[in-house]
């Protein structure tokens, strides 16, 4: 089981390429995150999660994908840390789990808007399931 | 020949863990010159050193190897020791088999074979060694401070309290530096000029102390005890000597709408104008930039009512030269530009001040005459947000912050949260902070007493963004105890700005021949035990030119380096470096390279007559050497194309022997 998490773990460092171990714990990311009040999980907790192997609750939490990928907190990290990054490489650690699809192509005429590109749906199918 | 022993020191386990000394010893043993060769725990000791007197003693030695740490470590030791054993101390060489060895090696065997092979180069240096006598030099018995800030006063007043002459040059029209714009010193909250105006005006009554106030240094040659500096004294259109600094032309001056920088263009002053009430020397200086009359030639008002009069439109630089036997720099700090930090919105609002200009706007003698009130519209705030670490710390943004923690930061921003409480209890303080950092006698207690007494929020955390909205200022930011994120509508935000050396200190460690860190700092001989030494002969570091720092301890500081100054300046004559440059004038063709080169300016050309064959002479241009100006940097012996330079102790013959033992 240890070995698992350990796996896991270095496969989000790898992808990612974020080093973890350079966080100062300065909260900035997550002083600076627009969707803050929508995640269970904040930049800085993704952060230090992945570092301490914490990474279980992260993998079955929707704040995955309430990250926008807006890069403010990769921006403003005083220590260079790209929590977006990080996130990213969970959210794929998720996808590419079988049978952890966090979207399917029916539940797609439930959200569709006509304001919505036909890009962004596809992207978001690409993005959601493998 | 030589007779040479070898001495393997063992460092405790420092060498001995990774290097097989005993083998070491037994190998060299054999090597050509050597005619003993041993072992011991601890070289430096007492007993290790009688060791070597007693061995060059019963063996007739001529020559030491000495197996053991870095040369600048203990070099000087072992020559020491040579000396009572009554041999030339530039007969010993150090094999550095630790920093270069031991240390960076983790396989016995690797080590073993490394540091064999290192002794066997000094060995091979020794066996060329010829005895080396030093020379003397005189000392300068005047110093000079470069900056005028209270690191350079303090060790200015110091220098001067052990009488010898001393100078100081600030670029400013007054010395006082940043403690002059400071309101309040923590951890006691006195008042900064308070405590500041009496130590300048003790500069100024101090018949051994000179101020070269508006001026810089230009340019510096020679060498410990024997400086010459050329400090170029800025025209500031009026004379010194005669200008009594009553004011009157300040007043009178049409000039109204220059920025003032001494409250950091928060207000303006005058084109000419006294930086502020307790100036020394109290004298007006005209603004070029600014002033009319030397624009454009129409206006001389404050000539007219000057009654002394003292106004010189037509002054001009003036170069001073002068001789110093040591020099101390002084070159203080600044806070970093908050151009880059577009998160912040310093640039936005007039609200988003830095905590210096919040120090200005709480002075009594500043644009508010001591009442904060909000830039924007002068009205009174009653939230205001502090943020700690402003480009300190930041490590991913070298462009826009300093990689170092600013250190003073943590305690000035409760020094203002605990003023600003105590004084407008009406307001809310909040203070952003990622840790507070408060060692220091009483500083703690101090920042506990804000929170404490004062009842101000600390909110572990950062902010991420400040928007302007209407008058108001959001502040979003993390409160990572609670989990929440905050956003606070501030009516002023006060960045507490990263620090960084004076923009001068750079140019000056050239003149000096001084290291700098990577950051701009100046480095120190050693991190601790030759804390305010450069590691260039006869310059000394005071203040904050050498890292962050405190009032109190800028202040120790500054008297270290009054102290060392003064243990040079006691000396009558300084005893030179013997490893110096020598031309071998028969070989030399008078190409003039090695003059460009050297550093120091120590290599001159002369004309000098030479026999030739059949009974003829000639004149030849060959180069000279001044041993006292040389410093042995051995460019000169690198840059001769016809190999006429030598470096004694150094010879280019020793180092190929060096090179040969060791590919052998």
């Amino acid at each position: 089981m240890r070995k698992e998490i350990e796996n896991l773990q270095n496969e989000i460092i790898r992808i990612s390429g974020v080093n973890p171990r350079k966080c100062m714990r300065c909260g900035k990311c997550s002083g600076t995150c627009p969707a803050y009040d929508e995640m269970e999980y904040h930049p800085h907790q993704f952060v230090s999660m992945v570092e301490s192997g914490d990474i279980e609750p992260l993998l079955n939490s929707k704040s995955l994908y309430q990250c926008l990928t807006c890069f403010a907190c990769v921006d403003r990290c005083p220590r260079g840390v790209e929590p977006a990054k990080l996130i990213e490489a969970v959210r794929l650690a998720a996808v590419r789990k079988q049978g952890q699809n966090h979207m399917t192509a029916n539940d797609i005429p439930e959200k569709l808007d006509e304001d919505i590109p036909q890009q962004a749906l596809v992207s978001a199918l690409r993005k959601y399931s493998k | 020949m030589q007779r040479i022993g070898v001495f393997v020191c063992w460092c405790g386990s420092n060498i001995a863990g990774t290097v097989d000394v005993q083998a070491v010893s037994e190998a060299l043993k054999n090597e050509p010159g050597v005619v003993f060769s041993t072992n011991y725990q601890y070289m430096c000791s007492q007993a290790g050193q009688e060791l070597i007197i007693n061995s060059v003693k019963e063996h007739n030695l001529t020559g030491i190897v000495v197996c053991s740490c870095s040369p600048r470590m203990h070099e000087a030791t072992f020559r020491k020791t040579a000396a009572a054993a009554g041999i030339n101390p530039y007969m010993v060489e150090i094999a550095n088999i630790r920093e270069q060895c031991s240390w960076i090696h983790k396989d016995m065997e690797i080590g073993t074979e490394k540091a064999i092979i290192l002794g066997k180069a000094a060995i091979a240096k020794v066996n060329l060694n010829a005895p080396l006598t030093p020379g003397e030099s005189p000392v300068t018995k005047r110093a000079l401070v470069i900056g005028g800030g209270i690191a350079g006063i303090q060790t200015a007043l110091d220098i001067a309290e052990a009488g010898f002459p001393v100078d100081i040059v600030e670029t400013k029209p007054t010395i006082g530096g940043k403690m002059a714009q400071i309101d309040k010193t923590f951890p006691t909250l006195d008042c900064a000029a308070c405590i500041l105006t009496p130590k300048m005006v003790d500069v100024a009554q101090n018949d051994k102390i000179r101020i070269f106030s508006y001026s810089e240094v230009e340019d510096v040659k020679g060498f410990v005890g024997n400086f010459d500096v050329k400090i170029k004294k800025k025209a500031r259109y009026v004379k010194e000597d005669i200008c009594t600094g009553c004011g009157v032309c300040t007043e009178k001056c049409p000039m109204k709408k220059v920025p003032n920088e001494f409250n950091l263009g928060m207000d303006n002053r005058r084109a000419i104008y006294i930086p502020f009430a307790q100036a020394v020397p109290k004298v007006a200086t005209i603004d070029p930039n600014a002033c009319n009359m030397l624009k454009s030639g129409k206006c001389g008002l404050c000539a007219k009512v000057c009654t002394a009069g003292a106004i010189d439109y037509t002054q001009k630089d003036e170069i001073i030269e002068e001789k110093y036997g040591a020099i101390v720099a002084a070159t203080g700090f600044n806070p970093i530009s908050m151009d880059k930090f577009d998160e912040y919105a310093y640039n936005q609002s007039k609200d988003v001040i830095t905590s210096l200009e919040f120090e200005r706007l709480t002075n009594a003698a500043g644009p508010t005459a001591g009442k904060l009130l909000r830039p924007s519209d002068g009205k009174h705030p009653h939230k205001i947000v502090f943020v700690q670490c402003v480009g300190s710390r930041c490590e991913s943004c070298a462009e826009k912050g300093k990689e170092y923690c600013s250190k003073i930061c943590c305690m000035y921003t409760a020094k203002h949260a605990m003023l600003t409480r105590d004084k407008y209890p009406d307001t809310e303080v909040y203070v952003f902070y990622i840790d507070v950092r408060t060692p220091g006698k009483a500083f703690d207690e101090f920042y506990r007493r804000a929170v404490e007494e004062y009842n101000v929020h600390y909110i572990k955390g950062m902010v991420g963004k400040i928007s302007p909205e209407g008058d108001k200022l959001m502040v979003r930011g993390s409160d990572l105890l609670n989990n929440k994120q905050l956003t606070i509508d501030a009516d002023l935000v006060v960045l507490a700005a990263a620090i960084e050396p004076d923009k001068s200190a750079r140019p000056l460690a050239t003149m000096l021949t001084a290291s700098m860190d990577t950051n701009d700092f100046f480095t120190e001989a050693h991190p601790k035990l030759r804390p305010v030494e450069s590691p260039t002969a006869g310059v000394f570091l005071s203040g904050a030119c050498q890292g962050p720092k405190d009032i109190p301890e800028t202040v120790s500081q500054a008297s270290a380096a009054a102290a060392k100054v003064i243990g040079l300046l006691a000396k009558d004559k300084l005893t030179g470096n013997p490893c110096v440059a020598q031309a071998n004038e028969l070989m030399c063709n008078g190409c003039s390279s090695c003059e460009k080169v050297c550093p120091y300016g120590a290599i001159t050309y002369v004309d000098k007559e030479f026999r030739m064959p059949n009974r003829t002479t000639a004149i030849r241009r060959v180069a000279s050497v001044n041993p006292a100006v040389c410093q042995g940097c051995g460019a000169c012996t690198v840059a001769c194309p016809s190999g006429a330079m030598d470096l004694n102790g150094f010879l280019n013959k020793q180092i190929i022997a060096e090179v040969d033992a060791i590919c052998k």
